[in-house]
């Protein structure tokens, strides 16, 4: 264990009160619902609070909201993943004595579309732009999976074996009365859904949702020293990093470089194995992130993730349970699916979860940002260091 | 009477102008780096390897292969689903998003790896470097 870790811990977190259609509530709002709902799982209030950090809305506009007078904030935009790295950032801080209870808030009128958010691109003259927009994409599953034809030659991995995500997170998300899509689906039903962008069938694709999620931090020291309603879930090891803004840019296809270069340091710092590791959490936008992921965390060889999940490893009884909440392939995806990585991981921690794998005493959460444009990873755990 | 939709045309800046100069001269042009060789893509100011700035523009055989590919299925404007969208790898080491034209756009008939070469299309002010199975391959 290096630097501010187990010296941190998530004391609140919670999802917005609904999930999925919320159409009667604008993206700050529902900002505003998840920190309410975070804050009062902590046992706090919002004067507890002296630092912000969020993505999609400016934290400035977010503590305004919630009638907090910040002395920290980040606003750090990376995609989806930017979760992952406030909490990481936010950990440095209150390690250095910067800001005291941190609030972390996501919210996202991904489906109804009201309000602002969300993670976008506009810069006519971009590279993005110029080199990558007009061959035509519609969007991240007309790019985000552009890989994956690649993969599957280099190491044989086959369409049933890519439907099979989608398979097992539906196993996970049927014991979730939560979760947007529950109905137990099998390998046919995938590959004989429509074709959203060959090789990627509709139920290998995230859903699109309305909601959010936010967490709150403090010291472990004052952990303990304050009545909290939940026990602590302690951040072990942190990481981040980011690769290209172009997915055409990728060094290598098949594997994610941010997700390897963020994921080392995470286990550095925890000074964990990854054997250790009871639960994991990989940000599927798409069904080949949790294959990617797999293997750039290093839990299997590159090449070995299609038939680790086929085999049932990732799946409830398996030996590495994965994307316990359904994920963003059947639970929901905002759109910055990453907030809703973590909650899975904090509710696994804390023995809440509707479906609660027995005994998790690590969860890991690896988040995406782009499309493999950048990536950040906690290390979590409920033992006290 | 409406216009039909029009394809995204890209609208060059000042640090990629040259590779669009190229481009209308039926030139695929990328820059190469004399400290320290490196031939490097999107085109930035300096060497994304060494940070040289003293880069030079050189043309490139237009020659590559089909690295990795999806079908989009979904329309943008002006294009015609279901359609590649491509990676393709230069000859000469770079790799660069493009569509492939001139081929029926299914998984039989993109393999991975065939050899391609390029082409342009009239983009507004424009021409955009596309590919198209080389003439050996078709």
């Amino acid at each position: 264990m290096t630097g501010a870790s187990g010296k941190v811990a998530i004391v609140g977190a919670a999802e917005t009160t609904r999930l999925g259609v919320i159409p009667d509530m604008s993206a700050i709002a529902l900002h505003a619902d998840a920190a309410r709902n975070a804050i009062a799982d902590a046992g706090l209030t919002n004067g507890d609070i002296d630092g912000v950090a969020c993505a999609g809305q400016s934290p400035v506009a977010v503590a305004h909201y919630l009638g907090i007078t910040p002395r920290y904030l980040d606003g750090t935009s990376v995609g989806g993943t930017s979760f992952m790295l406030h909490v990481r950032h936010a950990t440095a801080a209150i390690a250095a004595g910067m800001c005291d209870v941190v609030l972390v808030t996501h919210g996202e009128s991904g489906k109804s579309r009201v309000g602002a958010g969300g993670f976008r691109g506009g810069d006519v003259a971009s590279l993005q732009a110029q080199f990558e927009a007009p061959y035509g994409p519609t969007g991240a599953p007309s790019m985000f999976p552009i890989g994956v034809l690649r993969y599957m030659k280099e190491y044989a991995l086959t369409h049933e074996q890519l439907a099979t995500v989608a398979v097992v997170q539906r196993q996970w998300a049927s014991q979730n009365p939560r979760a947007m899509m529950r109905d137990l689906i099998t390998v046919d039903d995938v590959l004989s859904s429509r074709l959203v962008a060959y090789p990627m069938h509709l139920l290998e694709c995230c859903l699109v949702t309305d909601g959010g999620g936010a967490l709150v931090l403090m010291s472990a020291d004052r952990a303990k020293d304050v009545e909290l309603p939940h026990p602590p879930v302690y951040v072990l090891g942190t990481g981040e990093s980011s690769e290209t803004p172009m997915v055409s840019q990728m060094e290598d296809f098949t594997t994610s470089k941010s997700f390897r270069v963020s994921s080392e340091k995470a286990f550095a710092e925890a000074g964990i194995k990854r054997s250790e590791v009871d639960h994991l959490m990989v940000y599927d936008a798409f069904a080949h992130l949790p294959i990617y992921g797999l293997e750039a965390l290093g839990f299997v060889g590159p090449g070995e993730a299609g038939a680790f999940i086929e085999e049932g490893n990732t799946a409830p009884g398996g030996s590495l349970p994965m994307n316990t909440n359904g994920g963003g392939l059947s639970y929901t995806h905002t759109g910055m699916y990453g907030m809703f990585a973590i909650q899975e991981s904090v509710r696994q921690l804390r023995g809440t979860a509707r479906a609660q794998v027995p005994n998790v005493k690590i969860s890991v959460a690896q988040g995406v940002g782009g499309m493999f444009a950048a990536a950040g990873t906690l290390v979590l755990t409920n033992q006290e260091g | 009477m409406t216009e039909a939709p029009q394809k995204m045309a890209p609208r060059p800046s000042p640090e990629t102008q040259p590779f669009w100069d190229g481009c209308a001269a039926g030139e695929l042009k990328m820059q190469r780096c004399r400290g320290c060789d490196e031939l490097y893509f999107p085109p930035r100011p300096a060497c994304p390897r060494c940070l040289s700035d003293d880069v030079v523009w050189e043309t490139l055989s237009g020659k590559g292969t089909l690295h990795t590919y999806l079908i989009n299925h979904r329309a943008a404007p002006g294009f015609e689903p279901p359609y590649a969208i491509a990676v393709v790898q230069l000859a000469e080491g770079p790799r660069m998003m493009s569509n492939i034209v001139g081929v029926e756009q299914t998984p039989e008939a993109l393999s991975l790896d065939m050899e391609l070469e390029i082409t342009f299309e009239e983009r507004g002010d424009v021409m955009l470097p596309l590919f198209t199975p080389a003439s050996g391959d078709r």
